[in-house]
């Protein structure tokens, strides 16, 4: 005797859908954009992070049909890391932006007001990015200070005070005495860790994840040790000799 | 060429109006032309302890405004010729000095004076960073203990940021003055040590200046200590601070008390 049950097709499996919201930075050339790109450069490269996993929409607005270097804009734009999700103003009809990859237009966009480009001169006056991202600071991070380095890892010759803070996308790597934050792996980078030749941190955060020190094993505190996330975890080990 | 530097601490009550006044005194005696310069504007304390505040006519807010010139508001030391106070103003408040301003009075004291001795205020507002902002030199004040320590490793910081060295890619001159240093305390490690302290801030040692009644007498008669108890504990370290300011390399020593020998074996023990 069939099942009545099994004969009827299968419910459908139910989706999950949640909302979540990001602020997608517009961004508006103006001419003449070999100069702007330039300016675009340099808030690049004082602000690290500023474009880095963040939406862009591109408004056109300020530009005409005939701006010379509208054609190359688009791929401009991307070769310097920056995502574009949407472009405004302008039209797909124009002949320099005909041949463009013009990405699904979006609606339901508020306008959210002007954003400041932050400046973060301690990451760029102390020390230079190198090829691969990482963030070498030659000397000692006092109290007060914040290090923001949102592309890789950052290494610590000196120490880290007690007061300072440094907030990494990769690995926190102290060659000194850790006294202060760290925070790692923001932005979901889960496999990301920290590393101290003398742990002694107030605060260490692993994607979101945090200990204090009185979360740290005593005996590990002033000895060389890591911290690593382990099942949604900071745990805290001491590094071989 | 004259040296500008400033004495500053972040946490106040740790002994930078004195130790202001001790140094220019200490290095005034070898000689030099040195001029003091109180900074703490609204809360003037440095012509009390150099006992001058009956001399005060016009201030550095005068000067800086330009309602009165250099040689008007310097008083010159009757004890000792060739220490001057330029005193601040007491009704004002250190919105009334303006960065070109104060530019102006330390480009005029670097041509009459070998050292300019700048007090500053507690605090990192923007009192602390004027006085601070010309410096060559930098000395600062910690009391062995957390918070102090902490406030100024905030104004090293500060120091290598805001200054105008920094932003030509230069550096201050940093060194470090532990005051009120009590070695009974220390030995029963209720402070914390001249190691730690030096492990923390890492800059180097200009001085340990003992907590003694002397500096406290000295402060109430209107004078500093290297002047009104010249063979005290606190006034030897005053002065071996600055010989070493002057670029003598002399071995900091650490005040004990005259058990020696205990204190000693006490350390050996610890």
């Amino acid at each position: 005797m069939p099942d009545p049950v099994s004969n009827a097709p299968p419910a459908p499996m139910r989706i999950r859908a949640r909302g979540r919201s990001f602020l997608a930075l517009v961004l508006s050339p103006e001419a003449p954009l070999p100069l702007w790109l330039e300016g675009l450069d340099y808030q690049i490269a004082r602000s690290g992070g500023l474009f880095t996993g963040k939406p862009v929409i591109l408004d056109l607005g300020l530009l005409a049909e005939t701006t010379p270097g509208l054609a190359t804009l688009m791929d401009d734009i991307r070769s310097r890391g920056v995502r574009i999700i949407g472009i405004e103003g302008g039209s797909r009809h124009w002949p320099a932006t005909a041949h463009w990859d013009w990405p699904e237009t979006l609606d339901g966009g508020r306008p959210a007001g002007e954003v400041e480009i932050p400046e973060d001169p301690s990451t760029s006056a102390t020390g230079p990015v190198s090829g691969g991202g990482t963030l070498i600071i030659d000397q000692t991070v006092r109290s007060g200070q914040s290090i923001q380095h949102m592309q890789g890892d950052v290494i610590i010759l000196g120490s880290v005070s007690s007061g300072a803070e440094i907030v990494a996308a990769g690995s926190i790597h102290v060659y000194g005495t850790l006294r202060g934050r760290a925070i790692a792996g923001v932005g979901g980078q889960a496999q990301s860790r920290i590393f101290a030749s003398r742990m002694q941190a107030e605060l260490l955060a692993l994607d979101g994840y945090y200990a204090v020190t009185e979360d740290i094993d005593p005996a590990l505190l002033g000895q060389a040790a890591q911290a690593a996330l382990n099942e949604d975890r900071v745990r805290v080990t001491s590094l071989p000799a | 060429m004259a040296k500008v530097l400033v004495v500053t601490s972040g946490k106040g009550g740790v002994g930078k109006t004195t130790s202001t006044a001790a140094l220019g005194a200490a290095l005034a005696q070898s000689g030099q032309n040195v001029v003091v310069v109180d900074f703490d504007v609204g809360l003037r304390n440095l012509d009390l302890v150099m006992g001058a505040e009956r001399r005060v006519v016009f201030d550095l807010i005068n000067v800086v405004q330009g309602d009165a010139r250099l040689s008007q508001a310097l008083i010159r030391d009757k004890r000792c010729e060739t220490l001057s106070i330029l005193p601040a103003s007491q009704t004002r408040d250190k919105d009334a000095l303006t960065s070109e301003g104060v530019a102006r009075v330390m480009d005029e004291l670097r041509e009459k004076f070998d050292w300019v001795i700048c007090d500053s205020p507690a605090g990192i507002e923007r009192g602390a960073q004027l006085a601070m902002y010309h410096a060559d030199m930098a000395v600062i004040v910690t009391n062995p203990e957390v918070s102090s320590v902490r406030d100024s490793d905030r104004i090293i910081g500060l120091l290598d940021s805001k200054t105008q060295k920094a932003e030509r890619g230069e550096k201050v001159d940093k060194h470090l003055l532990l005051t009120r240093y009590d070695p009974a305390r220390a030995a029963r490690k209720e402070m914390l040590s001249v190691e730690d302290v030096l492990e923390i801030l890492s800059i180097p040692l200009l001085g340990i200046v003992p907590e003694s009644e002397d500096v406290l007498k000295s402060s109430n008669v209107g004078a500093p200590v290297t002047l009104a108890a010249p063979s005290s504990l606190p006034a030897r370290a005053y002065f071996e601070a600055a010989r070493r300011l002057n670029g003598e390399k002399l071995d900091v020593s650490v005040p004990t008390e005259k058990r020696g020998f205990f204190d000693w074996l006490f350390k050996r023990d610890a």
